[in-house]
């Protein structure tokens, strides 16, 4: 078949499933008889014509995989047969009861931070957004300064405030009578520290990433749910806020990941933590690698256990999104055909 | 003479220094069909959306069915409403969008129940009975369970209608409706907007279909840099134009 043919024979099978063919293209149509009304012009041309496809090979790749799978292979071995790593002692530390409570304080570390960080940190985007001046100015002031000062130095600052204020009290302003709750040094236990130290950090990187997903929402969203009838707080809850779920969530899982893992500088307040109960146990026994290992292996199950949480959540508030995204569409055309 | 739906006088919008309405006066009657029409820019859309206060307005006075849209008047002044207690007043006017604005996150059926169960605090079964109802009657009872990407353009804005007809508005107001759809697309919605009209719902309709708006509409308002520049039934205003503005434009459009 010609390039002139082809084309005719492309621009001829649309009428056929429309209306009655004009003469100039009823020709061509008759000539592709078997079309089907489904089937796109481009299919059922390369199906007439039939000649086999050679596709294109990639030698490169198959190179780079074999050297790749052979380096990690060799790897792997030495990881497993060099002496040094004393696999014996991970294995029989791995569920030393130590090391379980560290594992388990880690966790309760990361939860409470996370949620009170979150808590805290939509709050302050809902500051950022708002009309008044200086709700938004409070707001940026606060991620300017949390965000731009090491978290570690947070923590210790959180630990030592009874310098600042030896005693903590309720009170009213200019020398009001005051109820003093107690002395700083006695509230604020390294565990209290390490909670307020995480979570003020956390809320500042939360209401970033909370504040985009929420303009991330169309404006149109806003005018249905107002012209619906709905009062602020229920579209913010129904409608604004379950749509910025879909943005919030990937670097929010990125959030408690790294939250996770940055407990471990909790360790400095002497926090019994994941970390801190691993350094105790190998001052001790000087196995400074394999308790290393340890902790590494209780911190990458528990942020496996996490990030698996994190994709279920993900795709609960992708419904009626992930739908039209291109992956699924091949997908669907795919079974389709 | 009795109240009208939507009465308007003089009113006035003003975005930044551009002044988009410079004194609108219209009524539109109950039962009745208005259809605004008129260059982009000339202020139809900014005083639809005033009709539910979608847009706040600066001076005159604009009321639906005989209330005050957005304030309360005391002593001869207006004073503006909180934001929740103008929400309460928008239940009366349903809107749809040129965008159709369904929840994206919600399947068709959410989408409809929404509102009615948790604004207006009606029983979820009932609504769901009258939901499925009105699906039906814009020829989508069976795709309650899709999500609004899953539709054409047509049916989402099919589906937006229902939504709004859910709330059980007296008046309906709709947005350039079908300047978003495919032309193939248009005529399923118009046909649903007519059926409506039909049935004796009081309509206002932003619109650049002038076929619609004759054959429909009892009133065309034709707007132009933020003025009625002409108003009266379809036949006069589209047939017979007095002004010369209204001449040009529909020469350019027809």
């Amino acid at each position: 078949m010609s390039g002139d043919q082809l084309k005719d024979a492309v621009h001829g099978v649309p009428m056929v499933s429309g209306t009655t063919a004009a003469p100039t293209t009823a020709a061509s149509a008759t000539a592709l008889g078997v079309t089907s009304a489904g089937q796109t012009p481009s299919s059922s041309a390369t199906h007439q014509v039939s000649m086999p496809v050679v596709p294109l090979r990639y030698p490169g790749r198959i190179t780079v995989a074999v050297i790749l799978v052979v380096v990690a292979a060799l790897a792997a071995a030495d990881v497993a047969l060099n002496k040094r790593y004393h696999w014996d002692v991970v294995v029989g530390y791995l569920f030393a009861p130590q090391i379980l409570s560290g594992a388990g304080l880690t966790l309760l570390l990361t939860v409470v931070s996370m949620t009170a960080g979150i808590l805290l940190g939509t709050a302050l985007a809902v500051m950022r957004l708002s009309a008044n001046p200086v709700l938004s100015t409070v707001s940026r002031g606060y991620i300017w300064f949390f965000r731009g000062t090491p978290l570690l130095v947070q923590l210790i600052f959180w630990y030592n405030i009874a310098a600042l204020y030896p005693v903590i009290a309720l009170g009213l302003p200019f020398g009001g009578p005051s109820w003093v709750i107690g002395s700083a040094n006695v509230l604020i236990t390294p565990l209290g520290a390490a909670i307020l130290g995480l979570s003020l950090n956390e809320a500042a990187y939360m209401a970033e990433i909370i504040r985009g997903g929420i303009g991330s929402v169309d404006k149109g969203q806003y005018e249905a749910a107002r012209a619906l009838g709905m009062k602020r707080a229920t579209m913010m809850s129904r409608i604004i806020l379950p749509q910025a779920m879909r943005v919030v969530l990937p670097p929010t899982g990125n959030q408690v990941v790294s939250m996770l893992k940055g407990t471990s500088l909790v360790s400095v307040l002497a926090i019994s933590d994941l970390l801190y109960s691993a350094q105790i146990i190998y001052a001790t026994n000087y196995q400074t690698i394999a308790l290393l290992i340890v902790a590494s292996l209780w911190y990458l199950a528990l942020t496996t256990v996490l990030s698996y949480f994190q994709g279920k959540l993900e795709k609960r508030y992708g419904r009626g999104f992930e739908l039209t995204s291109g992956k699924t569409r091949k997908r669907r055309k795919r079974s389709a055909a | 003479m009795s109240t009208a739906m939507v009465e308007a006088q003089g009113v006035r919008k003003s975005f930044g220094p551009v002044e988009i309405l410079k004194g609108i006066d219209l009524r539109v009657e109950k039962g009745s069909v208005t259809c605004l029409i008129g260059p982009s820019g000339s202020g139809k859309t900014t005083f639809l959306r005033c009709i539910n206060h979608l847009e706040k307005v600066d001076a005159g006075r604009l009321s639906v069915d005989g209330s005050l849209v957005g304030y309360a008047e005391r002593n001869g002044k207006l004073y503006e409403l909180k934001e929740d207690q103008t929400a309460q007043a928008r239940l009366d006017a349903g809107m749809v969008f040129q965008r159709f604005n369904l929840f994206p996150h919600m399947t068709v059926m959410e989408n409809i129940l929404e509102a009615p169960v948790r604004v207006q605090k009606r029983p979820r079964a009932e609504v769901l009975k009258e939901a499925q109802v009105l699906l039906d009657r814009v020829g989508l009872g069976h795709r309650g369970d899709s999500y609004p990407q899953e539709l054409s353009g047509g049916q989402q804005q099919r589906i937006a209608i229902a939504r709004a007809l859910a709330m059980k508005p007296k008046l309906m107001l709709f947005d350039e409706p079908t300047s978003a759809l495919d032309p193939e697309l248009v005529g399923e919605v118009l046909d649903v907007m007519k059926d409506l009209a039909e049935e004796g719902m009081t309509m206002v309709v932003v619109t650049h279909e002038l076929a619609f708006a004759r054959q429909v509409s009892d009133q065309v308002v034709f707007m132009d840099q933020g003025v009625v520049v002409e108003s009266g039934p379809p036949e006069q205003v589209l047939g017979s134009p007095v002004h010369e503005r209204t001449k040009s434009f529909l020469s350019k459009v027809l």
